[in-house]
């Protein structure tokens, strides 16, 4: 079958299974655009701006764990999608970018609209093409599609310079699966390790489990709780790793980290034993490293070699996918109790749950954090969320206890503002469901809300929630602890958000009394034919709390002082 | 550890690897003494001689992270040869012409170019042997110097080569398959 390099793009995307993918055209990809009108299978959703596109085939795929795909002109449209491409990387999230690219003949003449984009996407894109002949397309297509979702997924781009999309070749799909001759399947551990492992677990009478994105990303949930059951070991969560073991489970300590609860901090600076599962020690996670769990031995199971000793040394290194190193590691593991660690661990929970704002009578003021806690009692907890980055993030990870793997979509590595939106769209239209709620800020919202064309354009039943307390409230904190409250380029003059909403035909309502948060939340649900968006006036000096500043011992939190003492 | 560690990293032959490979250490700090790049006995594959001053685990197991990267021998940790090569030219007159043939003779090196005030000094061997022979050489007066950086090779009969890699895509097109 003789096809042109651009109905090979789609013959190859129909191949992998691709069902949507999300785009901007322009000059060098139109040969591709105009194929697509003979592929009607491959929905096309026509985003507002090219990052846009990025972060909804990222939250497509952290929502489905399938590949998520964006498209974009050369030059411009690629530059534009290098937040997108950065933002999964650092959360090994599996995305395709299909990039046009000018045509072979013009590549390094500066021709209108030519950017170095492989050049551009080197240090972001877990591998990148640029396609020369379209001989080679095909089988470019699929390694693409197979290193991106294999071992530790990333994003993978293609640019396809517009001669390739003309040319005409005999299409020859390669159906066997790629043999790359330095790319490795994970590894399993050997017995020597599981062994090494297993007098450590006898030994320990402090563990902590650390339960990281790896988790979800091999499916190990099962297999963590079964190992933390076994042995009453407490499990304490990445940002990246909610929803990897069920967050109101007994054993479950809540997040680690910078914000994470007083308890698992603690617990991880007095353990005798940390068991990383999925996580790679990030600095959020650790503070000061030379301070970092100072009594505990390291047991390190990553899938990606080169995070083994990166910034925690591990005494136990293995490297392998979770699930299956865990498999071979549960049935020799013996059951144990911990009771004493228990008790302690139970004191510091008291102390936490004294200082919670969740227990506060608000009065007039409206928290993010009960707006959260509220949201997660008015959705059964069944939602899945995607936020943006900052405070609300934070609350968010705090206040919304996930059960269940892929529920949590979120920057983490990157900290990107302006995903939650776009990622919003995309994991709603992969889940194909109207109970994706995307809470946001009113800073990062503003970096990415022209995306409300697209969500009302393809009438994507997405819930918008706006955490809106007029500041980038996260530097605000940051202002307000470190640089004694000069708060310098923070205050935010925002647009109305109801009229903005209204603008694009999306229903809209505000919500500044914490007694109409559950009925609007109620009311936005009910809505499932579009998106919808509800903006909470919140309280405009709250801080998150503990926080660990950066760099400090991760026992050194700032804690939330206890009302009226 | 603060001590020189030689890798071999065997990597497909094809445009843009060496420049992923630099992209890496500039990328994750990585401090390298030098890095050298050439032919093998496969077409399909080119040789980097590595000398990272710290971390060649880490160094290691990076590359590896790079999906045009075959294979990486730590060779410091077995016996090995390792050549370096250096062009010197040096400044001569009638009185010290004699001294550099004399210093030639004793590092077994050739001079491959002489003219009325300068020679030039070709000298291969492993990194010492050229550090002590540039010492010799520059109280005379070095005018200038290149060296190619080591390339090393594991003693022995183990073959640093890919695990049963059979290629299973359709050939580049010759002009695209050479050149990092």
């Amino acid at each position: 079958m003789k096809l042109t390099g651009a109905e090979i793009i789609l013959e190859c995307l129909l191949r992998e299974g691709v069902e949507v993918m999300y785009g901007y055209p322009g000059g060098a990809i139109l040969p591709t655009y105009d194929a697509m009108t003979k592929y009607p299978q491959i929905r096309h959703v026509l985003v507002r701006h090219e990052q846009g596109a990025a972060h909804m085939a990222d939250g497509y795929a952290r929502a489905t764990g399938k590949v998520g795909v964006a498209i974009a002109t050369s030059g411009p449209g690629a530059t534009n999608l290098v937040t997108g491409i950065a933002t999964a990387m650092m959360d090994s999230s599996p995305i395709v970018c299909i990039t046009g690219q000018v045509p072979t003949g013009a590549i390094g003449t500066d021709a209108f609209q030519e950017t170095d984009v492989t050049g551009v996407t080197l240090p972001v894109t877990k591998h990148n093409y640029l396609v020369y002949d379209v001989e080679d397309l095909a089988y470019t297509i699929r390694e693409a599609f197979h290193i991106a979702r294999t071992g530790r997924p990333g994003p993978v781009l293609i640019d396809i310079p517009k001669d390739v999309q003309n040319a005409v070749t005999e299409f020859v799909y390669p159906e066997e699966e790629p043999v790359l001759p330095g790319y490795r399947p994970p590894q399993e551990a050997t017995e020597e390790q599981i062994r090494a492992a297993l007098e450590l677990i006898e030994r320990a009478e402090r563990p902590v489990i650390l339960a990281g994105h790896g988790v979800i990303m091999s499916g190990a949930s099962r297999e963590v709780l079964e190992y933390a059951e076994k042995t009453q070991t407490p499990i304490a969560l990445t940002l990246l790793g909610k929803g990897g073991v069920p967050e109101t489970h007994p054993l479950s300590l809540g997040m680690m980290g910078m914000h994470g609860t007083g308890h698992a901090n603690l617990a991880i600076q007095h353990a005798d034993l940390l068991l990383a599962f999925g996580m790679r020690f990030d600095d959020r996670v650790t503070g000061n490293l030379k301070t970092y769990a100072p009594h505990a031995k390291k047991i390190h199971i990553d899938i990606d070699p080169s995070e083994i000793h990166k910034n925690v040394r591990a005494d136990v290194p293995i490297v392998g996918d979770l699930r299956a190193v865990l498999r071979q590691l549960n049935p020799h593991v013996k059951p144990q109790e911990h009771r004493e660690w228990w008790a302690q661990i139970r004191d510091w929970m008291e102390d936490a749950d004294e200082r919670d704002i969740i227990h506060w009578d608000a009065g007039e003021r409206l928290f993010a954090a009960h707006v959260i806690r509220d949201m997660w009692q008015a959705t059964g907890g069944n939602a899945v969320i995607v936020t943006d980055v900052g405070q609300h993030q934070m609350w968010e990870a705090q206040y919304y206890p996930h059960e269940r793997p892929h529920t949590l979509i979120t920057s983490g590595g990157l900290g990107t503002m302006g995903f939650g939106l776009p990622a919003a769209i995309g994991a709603s239209m992969g889940l194909k469901s109207s109970n994706v709620w995307a809470i946001v800020g009113d800073g990062g919202f503003q970096m990415t809300m022209t995306e409300l064309g697209t969500a009302a354009q393809e009438r994507v039943p997405i819930k918008i929630c706006i955490i809106n307390n007029g500041y980038l409230g996260m530097v605000r904190q940051w202002q307000e602890f470190f640089y004694e409250e000069r708060y310098n380029a923070t205050p935010m003059h925002n647009p109305d958000f109801v009229k903005l909403a209204d603008a694009y035909g999306i229903p809209a309502r505000r919500v500044t009394r914490r007694q109409d948060v559950i009925p609007t939340i109620e009311w936005a649900a009910g809505i499932d034919d579009g998106p919808v968006l509800i903006d909470f006036v919140v309280e405009k000096h709250d801080i998150v709390y503990p926080m660990v500043p950066a760099g400090a011992d991760l026992h050194n939190m700032i804690r939330r002082p206890i009302e009226g003492k | 550890m603060q001590t020189k560690q030689t890798l071999v990293a065997l990597v497909e032959n094809k445009p843009g690897v060496l420049n992923r490979v630099a992209s890496l250490f500039r990328r994750r700090n990585f401090n390298i003494d030098s890095l050298t790049v050439g032919r093998t006995e496969s077409p399909e594959r080119s040789r980097m001689t590595i000398v990272v001053d710290a971390g060649a685990d880490q160094v290691a197991k990076h590359l590896y992270k790079l999906v045009n990267v075959i294979q990486v021998e730590n060779v410091s940790t077995v016996p090995n040869v390792s050549r370096d090569l250096a062009l010197i030219k040096v400044h001569v007159d009638a009185d010290t012409r004699g001294q550099v043939i004399q210093l030639c003779d004793i590092f077994r090196a050739h001079i491959v170019d002489t003219s009325s005030r300068a020679m030039i000094v070709e000298v291969t061997g492993d990194e010492e042997k050229i550090n002590s022979m540039v010492e010799m050489l520059r109280p005379l007066g070095i005018l200038e110097m290149v060296r190619t950086g080591v390339v090393a090779m594991a003693r022995g009969d183990d073959v640093l080569a890919p695990p049963d890699y059979e290629a299973r895509r359709p050939a580049s097109n010759g002009h695209r398959a050479s050149v990092l």
